[in-house]
């Protein structure tokens, strides 16, 4: 198992090995001059532009919208709990199309900041909502024994314990925001992810486009280390045993109305504006938009790679989360730490790592669905390792054990225990997967065969024509099949907090 | 009251272990095992006798788990031999992994399959291709298992998580009895209870275990639970056995003041061993087989040390707790009688050791028991002499 978790790493490793070769390879003179230019300045200055306002006001909303629905006395807690969850259904690209249907000229920085802070604050609200309903109260119980006030109680007690959601869901952002093509291409807002897209697109493999692709790589890298460095060693979990006692709730007064209007507008803008604006689309395109011949094909084979790539990715995950789980050792770590930064890295750079790589190494597989289901299978296999991770924790070592005490041969005992035990979660990770896949455009767009239409591109191509109702359709599917999975992913992050 | 002779300690209730015999279920020999560099165990031998039950006790940390791990199988040794009925299992080349031995486990806190319900989990060792009646011979096996442990038949289409702990180690137990093992290993099955219910546990479990005749190894920290359990008790520390034998042997003989100190309270006090008597603070006190002479440390157990309006000891009480039914007095020594001290002194030229010290004991009156009251104290029964320490 161990040998098949080293290849499995050393495949993973691909994506990086390459810029870091197309740098060497480019010669320091060429990298200097393509890297120190006016053009790279601007897209670092849209880049930083849009990380600083963006970051912080998803963690705005993210932990006040947590901190409304978890602790407080507002109505409808339940209802809000996954209505601020919800507009994670709908891909920024789809997103920024609807907002571009609204508002027509809409351009620049600060659209790419008002739908990139919409599109991404759920990456924060729930593993913040999910800290927080775990927070033990007889914590803050005891702060407050200690003389500290309510506010003093909620910075000094509340918000260091949330400090691993927030850095992590801001760590997400931030990768989400250097990783998006789509919807900052949709309002013309120039970063890094979007030059690459379009050097590719004119000189194929270009020098240019690598050495950019250098700078958001080297970009990714500092975020995961300012990440690993602010998460520290500090200890979250709950100390001790016993039943943890239920959070009280905060009243909320003439707050209230305040407070669901707020939560309404959010979501209203999130989540309302761009559902209405594809079903506007739909219906003012009518019958024919659905035409068999074009709609067809682009679901099935959606389905079909997230079929695929889903499994693929869930088979490739077991043995990195049994290793991990089993035998963990600096080695296990290493190899999820490679796999953790590849995945990190935009799917663009992977995109173009592996059409380079297969290009050059072996070209028969180049723009064969094997390459693109390699690439979901490098993109996404956190998700599955995550899943099956918390899966494996359900069966412990020793339930193997008994199973083999009680006659069971190890083989018969793994999959009769701790395969069974792990399915539940196994196939969690892959609907994850799945989703991941049907609304990835980037990659997909790179690596896709000749002829492969899924959902996403087909949208894409539809939308960059301005055929806005010939796009509908594909966005009004995509956001019904991400609904089901963004709830399953919610209720999910309720049993991994803490974690 | 009058003086009178010690009472003799009486015959061993089963001598088993201590003489070897044909009858041996279990035989470990020189087993040592290594996590990376730490020794976990560093030469253990063991005998188990046919149909005994065996508890392993001692702190964590001290391998005992470790041990009954690799007598199950899940653990390989990195030297020495484990045999069963004679046939060796693991070391010297040999090998049999868990599934083959016929031996049951019972972990430490049932470790029943969540997936499965309770009926599900007894049958799970069972083949129904192999019984005669096959599934309806599977459900009668089943009822007969939780009727042994002393479960409601209904039971049986519970899942674990709607059980109780100690309803959970019965049907782990039941589980483990499905395929008549003729070992049986305990990893401190009753640790996870309440104390009312370990008890009752411990002896539901060990009436179904003897009545079935089954060797059984119980390994726990609670020295109380394995001298109760066991006809033959294993003291573990620092990844040896200190000392193995009769559990009225092993607490009121122990091999040395560690292992005396772990198995009960023990009084302690520098003696002077001169054939077989030790003088102390509490006077002359017999000792059987002194291990030195001259100087030695004196073991009591507290009970040994009785409070009695003619002793010939004095000491004044310094504090008490109170327990309810017992409580625990501290008493200060008077100097010792200038007639002993005499003697000591006489006799060879030394003084013997100690005096004023203070000792803890045990009374059930907790009124005549206030700090500074004077009593009169008498030693009954033989002490314990260890060497002194280097």
């Amino acid at each position: 198992m161990s040998v098949l978790a080293v290849l499995i790493a050393l495949f993973s490793l691909i994506p990086l090995g390459y810029v870091a070769y197309m740098t060497v390879a480019t010669g320091w003179d060429t990298a200097v001059e393509l890297i120190f230019r006016p053009r790279v300045g601007e897209l670092l200055l849209n880049t930083i532009m849009l990380m600083v306002f963006t970051v912080p006001l998803c963690l705005v909303l993210g932990v006040g919208g947590a901190w409304l629905v978890e602790r407080t006395k507002l109505r409808g807690h339940r209802w809000w709990a996954v209505a601020l969850a919800a507009p994670l259904a709908i891909p920024a690209f789809v997103n920024s199309y609807s907002w571009v249907s609204a508002v027509p000229s809409l351009e620049g920085v600060w659209s790419g900041v008002l739908i990139a802070t919409l599109s991404y604050f759920p990456l924060v609200y729930i593993p913040a909502a999910a800290t927080l309903g775990r927070l033990d109260p007889a914590i803050e119980q005891s702060a407050a024994s200690l003389g500290l006030g309510p506010w003093a109680v909620f910075f000094r007690v509340v918000v260091p314990q949330l400090r691993i959601a927030m850095t992590g869901g801001a760590l997400l952002v931030s990768l989400h925001l250097l990783a998006e093509y789509g919807a900052f291409a949709m309002i013309r807002f120039d970063t890094f992810t979007t030059a690459i897209m379009v050097q590719f697109q004119s000189t194929f493999n270009g020098t240019a486009g690598n050495m950019l692709a250098s700078v958001l790589v080297f970009f990714c890298l500092i975020l995961l280390l300012v990440e690993v460095k602010s998460r520290g060693t500090a200890r979250y979990a709950r100390v001790g045993s016993g039943a943890q006692g239920k959070a009280t709730r905060a009243p909320l007064r003439h707050f209230q109305l305040p407070a669901q209007l707020a939560l309404l507008a959010v979501t209203a803008l999130a989540f309302g504006l761009p559902v209405w604006f594809v079903l506007r689309w739909v219906i003012a395109g009518g019958a024919e938009i659905w035409s068999a011949e074009e709609f067809l094909p682009a679901l099935l084979q959606t389905l079909g790679y997230g079929a695929v790539g889903a499994a693929v990715t869930t088979v490739v995950a077991f043995p990195m989360a049994y290793l991990a789980v089993r035998h963990p050792s600096w080695f296990s770590k290493m190899l999820e730490l490679s796999n953790y930064v590849t995945s990190s890295l935009p799917g663009i750079v992977v995109g173009l790592a592996f059409v380079t790589v297969s290009i050059r190494a072996v070209p028969g597989v180049y723009q064969t669905a094997g390459v693109l289901v390699a690439a979901y299978v490098l993109l996404f296999l956190p998700r599955a390792l995550v899943n099956i991770r918390s899966g494996l924790a359900q069966a412990p070592k020793e339930l193997d054990e008994a199973a083999q005490s009680l006659g069971k041969a190890p083989l018969v005992s793994f999959l009769k225990v701790t395969l069974r035990l792990t399915a539940p979660a196994a196939a969690g990770g892959a609907a994850l997967v799945f989703l991941a896949i049907v609304n990835e455009l980037t990659a997909t767009l790179l690596l896709s065969p000749n002829g492969t239409r899924t959902l996403a591109t087909e949208f894409w191509s539809k939308s960059s024509e301005i055929d806005y109702t010939g796009a509908a359709p594909y966005a009004l599917l995509m956001i019904l099949l991400s609904a089901p999975m963004t709830y399953l992913l919610f209720q999910q992050s309720k049993k991994v907090a803490g974690q | 009251m009058t003086e009178q002779s010690p009472p003799r300690l009486p015959a061993p209730r089963v001598a088993a272990s201590v003489v070897p015999t044909t009858n041996t279920h279990l035989d470990i020999a020189e087993v040592t095992k290594n996590f990376g560099s730490q020794a976990v165990l560093k030469g253990v031998n063991l005998s188990v006798a046919k149909g005994g039950t065996t508890a392993i006790v001692g702190p964590s940390g001290s391998g005992k788990t470790t041990l009954l791990r690799l007598i199950a199988g899940f653990e390989h040794p990195a030297t020495g031999t484990i045999s069963l009925n004679g046939t060796p299992v693991a070391g010297g080349g040999v090998w049999l992994p868990a599934h083959k031995r016929q031996v049951g486990y019972v972990a430490q806190d049932g470790a029943l399959f969540p997936h499965l319900t309770v009926g599900q989990n007894i049958a799970f060792g069972l083949d129904a291709a192999k019984l005669d009646g096959g599934r309806r011979a599977v459900r009668t096996r089943v009822q007969e298992l939780l009727e042994m442990v002393s479960l409601d038949a209904a039971m049986a289409k519970r899942r674990p998580h709607q059980l109780s702990g100690g309803q959970q180690q019965r049907v782990a137990l039941a589980r483990a009895l499905a395929r008549e093992p003729e070992l049986m290993l305990l990893d401190e099955p009753f640790s996870a209870l309440d104390a009312g219910l370990r008890v009752a546990t411990r002896r539901a479990v060990a009436k179904v275990l003897s009545d079935a005749g089954v060797t059984t190894i119980l390994v726990t920290h609670d020295q109380a639970e394995a001298l109760s359990f066991a006809d033959q008790v294993a003291i573990m520390r620092g990844g040896k056995l200190a000392q193995i034998g009769n559990p009225f042997v092993v607490y009121t003989r122990p091999a040395d003041r560690a292992t005396a100190e772990f198995l009960g309270d023990a009084v302690i006090l520098d003696a002077w061993m001169e054939g077989s008597l030790a003088t102390c603070s509490l006077g002359g006190i017999p000792v059987r087989r002194p291990p030195a002479q001259g100087k030695v440390q004196l073991m009591l157990r507290p009970e040994q040390i009785r409070i009695a309006s003619d002793g010939p000891i004095r000491g004044v009480v310094v504090d008490t707790d109170y327990f309810g039914p017992e409580t625990t007095v501290r008493i200060k020594l008077a100097p010792l009688a200038a007639a002993h001290a005499a003697a000591g002194a006489a006799g060879n030229g030394h003084r013997y050791p100690g005096g004023g010290e203070v000792i803890t004991i045990r009374h059930w009156n907790a009124s005549i028991t206030k700090p500074g009251t004077e009593l009169c104290l008498r030693v009954v029964g033989e002490g314990v002499a260890f060497p002194l320490e280097a």
